[in-house]
């Protein structure tokens, strides 16, 4: 093949997510991440002999939610089959998965790369258990490893794409839409550190303008956006130089190393791919109860693209902030408890913006030590005059130390806006006969001093004067 | 195992190795033919026309059981670990697996 030849990637996804239930998908183990190792389990999730799984009603829902999130048709009949593997930390020799009959198949989501918008089809998505742990303690288990089974049948689903995918930024769009989407519908927290999200990527190359798809590798242990975009990119680098080498690509199972920023070869999963799947005895098919899906649909929160259109064409705000309010589930949801308190959106867009997401850098609205309501309620306080927007920026360094209520916070530091003529005079004397120059200046037509004058008796009243009360009154005093 | 394909030697073998069995040279063939003439008897099924039966997946009908997602009790984690053929720290010892 020539040297010079372009290559297309074909990339899909597979995106696992851990259900965010409070136990077991199979057991009333905890699920809580962190704990000491082999805390969480029992004789069920470490396949103990005589045991049997009973499932649980919250996964289904959670499932059922994912699936309809990303319109995909939800079956009221799915089955339970058995994947046959042996590795150390799967206890049972098998895992229990979904196969031939999963719960979801066919939906979408849509992405946006480069301000364009494109939509990846869903394949499926099916509920499975995670497997446990293998740790590697040199320190505590020299030449050995030993196993943690925690995670053991933690409810997980899996949700492959369609092979839609052509570029490393589109797959990491695609990543961050997804996590995105589960947050919002409450499925999995999207705690990629924690291994709460993580994704299996499969890429090809084929010659550009071709249609057949290339031979495909398929990249485990992605899990971060920025390792899928790198693993992406690595991996379509490395088929292409060895296609232009006369080379092929064998299909093969490949591991992102994120320290040596390449994929390399899993001997171990070579001939794994035979699986023997059979359906569980253990588990009669899951049939969804008459109307369920329906009802869990009712329940359905507002997507993140809905919300996205509703502050935009319903609130006016401007596209840019409506995508900064709807990144995040927890963001939107602290703008809407702000606007539910008071009716200012553009305000109120502005402060959640400018003023408190700066002030998290970074960190999650979840840590704040206040709700949406008391920015809301601080807004309102702005509007009727009750402070001026310089003491809001007070109460919100209040508010970000210590919580409370704003209103409380204004009452008790006597911080309440001063709108007496009789009290703001004085101060607006004193700053004329200290600004000769300004005035004479305001007289000769440089009106634009006002603003100057305006601010001088603002900060002598340590922020408590109306502004508007200070406006009128300099003009009235200078003539204007 | 299609029609066209009985199971043979090969077939035998590599389910052994996948089910981490070892078998002799002898066992292999007694193995083979067992299982030949167990996928005749049932090739026998390819007689009827199961077109419109849907594939039987439980020989028993079982209604789908759910259970509320609240948390139990664990095992206490010495009564975990004596099922431990070799105890690492609080883990089940196991060969190192470095992919």
């Amino acid at each position: 093949m020539s040297n010079d030849i372009e290559f297309e990637p074909v990339i899909g996804l597979e995106v696992h997510a851990q259900l965010s239930t409070k136990t077991k998908l199979f057991c009333g183990c905890s699920t809580a991440f962190g704990a000491p190792p082999n805390t969480n389990v029992c004789e069920v999730c470490t396949g103990m002999p005589g045991v049997l799984p009973v499932l649980n009603a919250q996964a289904v829902e959670l499932a059922v939610r994912a699936g309809l999130g990303l319109h995909c048709t939800v079956h009221e009949r799915s089955q339970w089959s058995r994947k046959n593997y042996f590795y150390p930390d799967l206890p049972k020799g098998y895992q229990i998965s979904q196969y031939d009959k999963p719960i979801c198949t066919g939906g979408k989501l849509d992405i946006e790369v480069d301000g364009q918008t494109m939509t990846v089809g869903i394949t499926r998505i099916h509920m499975e258990e995670d497997a446990g742990k293998n740790v590697h303690d040199d320190l505590v288990a020299g030449a050995r490893s030993y196993v943690d089974f925690n995670r053991s049948s933690v409810p997980l689903i899996e949700i492959v794409s369609e092979p839609d995918i052509r570029s490393s930024a589109q797959a990491a769009a695609y990543m961050k839409a997804m996590r995105q989407l589960l947050r919002y519908l409450g499925v999995c927290d999207g705690n990629m550190e924690e291994g709460s999200l993580r994704c299996d990527a499969n890429v090809s190359v084929r010659p550009k303008g071709t249609e057949k798809f290339g031979t495909r590798a398929e990249i485990k242990n992605i899990n971060s956006f920025r390792f899928v975009q790198q693993a992406i990119d690595y991996e379509i680098e490395r088929q292409s130089e060895l296609i232009r080498a006369g080379g092929k690509v064998v299909q093969e199972t490949r591991l992102w190393d994120s320290q040596a920023k390449s994929t390399r070869s899993m001997r171990s999963k070579e001939e794994a791919h035979d699986y023997r799947y059979f359906p569980e005895p253990d588990l009669p098919d899951l049939v969804l109860r008459d109307g369920f899906v329906a009802e869990v649909g009712k329940r359905l929160p507002e997507l993140p693209s809905d919300k996205l259109t509703r502050y935009t064409s319903k609130l006016g705000l401007s596209p840019y902030d409506a995508k900064i309010l709807t990144e995040d589930a927890e963001v939107a949801a602290f703008f809407d408890a702000a606007l539910a308190t008071h009716k200012n959106t553009k305000s109120i867009a502005n402060w959640v913006i400018n003023e408190v997401l700066r002030e998290l850098k970074g960190n999650s609205v979840e840590s704040l030590k206040f709700k949406g309501d008391a920015i809301g309620e601080l807004v309102k306080l702005i509007d009727d005059s009750t402070i001026s927007g310089k003491i809001a920026k007070d109460v919100l360094v209040e508010l970000m130390a210590h919580g409370g209520s704003p209103r409380a916070i204004v009452d008790s530091k006597g911080w309440v806006q001063v709108t007496d003529t009789g009290a703001i005079e004085p101060i607006v004397d004193q700053v004329l006969a200290a600004n000769a120059e300004s005035v004479e200046k305001y007289k000769a037509g440089k009106t634009n001093v006002i603003g100057f004058l305006v601010g001088l008796v603002m900060k002598e009243s340590k922020g408590k004067a109306n502004p508007a009360m200070v406006n009128e009154l300099l003009k009235k005093k200078m003539g204007g | 195992m299609s029609k066209e394909a009985p199971i043979d030697r090969a077939a035998v073998l590599h389910v052994a190795k996948l089910a981490r069995l070892t078998v002799s040279d002898a066992e292999a063939d007694a193995l083979t033919r067992d299982m030949q003439s167990i996928l005749a008897y049932v090739k026998k099924l390819d007689e009827l026309d199961v077109a419109k039966v849907p594939a039987t997946s439980h020989a028993v009908h079982l209604e789908t059981l759910l259970r509320p997602d609240e948390p139990r009790p664990c095992m206490p984690l010495e009564k975990v670990i004596a099922n431990s053929p070799e105890r690492i720290g609080d883990g089940f010892g196991v060969p190192k697996i470095i992919e």
